[in-house]
């Protein structure tokens, strides 16, 4: 007999399902072979791309399609990198060009330290791109307002940040994310900032969608291992969520029973 | 580099286009699709951007390289 008490609802982002709660870069890896046992391990279905120059003098690797196949994975092209709507529409096009989809994870950077968005140019960006078709999913700040911003602006998806990229962090605000994930009707995925699996659990324990995350796998000392570290935490996160927490309380109570203690020999 | 020339145009003749931000040299009278061939890249794997507009992939054969082209030429890499 089975265990299942809390059958999950299916995750639909733009009408289209997916298999995986967790959607993963495909930046940093050390090897292309390893990033794509990496991918395999981590179960993800949606995976991340991103739109350069092609290396002429081909010093260096070639396109990403020659290891990944779309028919296996849903590549997601990015705007990563852009710091003006102008960049982000334009390279949201560069992407669709090649012919796999119309998505696009939108990311309108504002600072270089942080890495934190430009969420004003971020929601004029949406606004164009979704009038040009395309189902976005839009990275932004843990902001509530512009979250709500960005879903009516017509996002597919919006993708509030547990910290910085890169950062490995953690989620520095679950209140905001809760409260994002409470108001939006729309998926809210979580990209950027998770560091390492407890993080990805506690993220999905605050209820929301799905997490994107890149460099916690690619930067691990063992990718593979990480990954499949990262599919087993978002699934625990995911079920703690479903199955609702106990209280916390900052008091002890007993586990067993007070009654039925044998006398003590001072008594 | 020079890129050897296909397609209609002077022998000898050259047209300057920057490509991917280098200015390079190119065979007069060739085609889009005659540049990515000589770059041994494959349609299917590029998009062409020329002059800030997307060039279908239908049109790279009938689209010729002109004098002061810019010429962007973009791949899918790893990104998150």
């Amino acid at each position: 007999m089975t265990m299942e008490s809390c059958p999950d609802l299916p995750f639909v982002i733009g009408g289209q399902t997916f298999t995986s709660r967790l959607i993963v870069g495909t930046g940093k890896y050390r090897t292309n072979d390893g990033m794509v046992a990496a991918i395999r391990a981590s179960g993800a279905e949606m995976v991340t791309v991103a739109v350069r120059r092609v290396d002429l003098d081909r010093s260096h690797e070639e396109g990403i399609l020659h290891h990944l196949d779309p028919e296996e994975f849903f590549l997601l092209p990015n705007t990563a990198g852009c710091y003006t709507a102008e960049d982000a529409v334009r390279y949201a096009r560069l992407g669709r060009a090649a012919g796999l989809n119309d998505w696009v994870k939108l990311e309108v950077i504002g600072d270089e330290r942080t890495l934190l968005p430009d969420t004003a140019a971020t929601l004029e960006a949406a606004t164009a791109l979704v009038a040009d078709g395309f189902r976005v999913m839009a990275y932004t700040n843990d902001d509530l307002v512009t979250a709500l911003r960005l879903e009516e602006a017509g996002c597919v998806a919006v993708m509030p940040l547990a910290s910085p990229i890169g950062s490995g962090l953690g989620v520095v605000n679950p209140y905001y994310i809760r409260e994002i994930k409470r108001r939006l009707s729309v998926p809210v995925i979580v990209d950027a900032g998770v560091g390492t699996a407890s993080d990805a659990c506690i993220t999905m324990e605050q209820g929301v969608d799905g997490v994107l995350m890149n460099t916690a796998i690619a930067a691990a000392a063992d990718p593979v291992g990480m990954a499949r570290a990262m599919r087993l935490a978002i699934q625990a996160g995911r079920e703690a969520y479903l199955a609702g927490r106990m209280a916390a309380r900052e008091i002890a109570v007993p586990s067993s029973p007070t009654s039925g203690m044998l006398d003590t020999e001072s008594s | 580099m020079t890129t050897p020339r296909s397609g209609s145009g002077n022998p000898g003749e050259l047209v300057t286009i920057v490509l991917n931000g280098e200015v390079r040299s190119v065979g007069a009278g060739l085609t889009v699709a005659g540049l990515l061939r000589s770059l041994e890249l494959h349609p299917g794997m590029v998009v062409v951007e020329r002059n800030r507009a997307i060039l279908p992939r239908e049109a790279l054969q009938a689209t010729p390289v002109e004098e002061g082209d810019r010429i962007e030429l973009v791949h899918f890499v790893g990104g998150g």
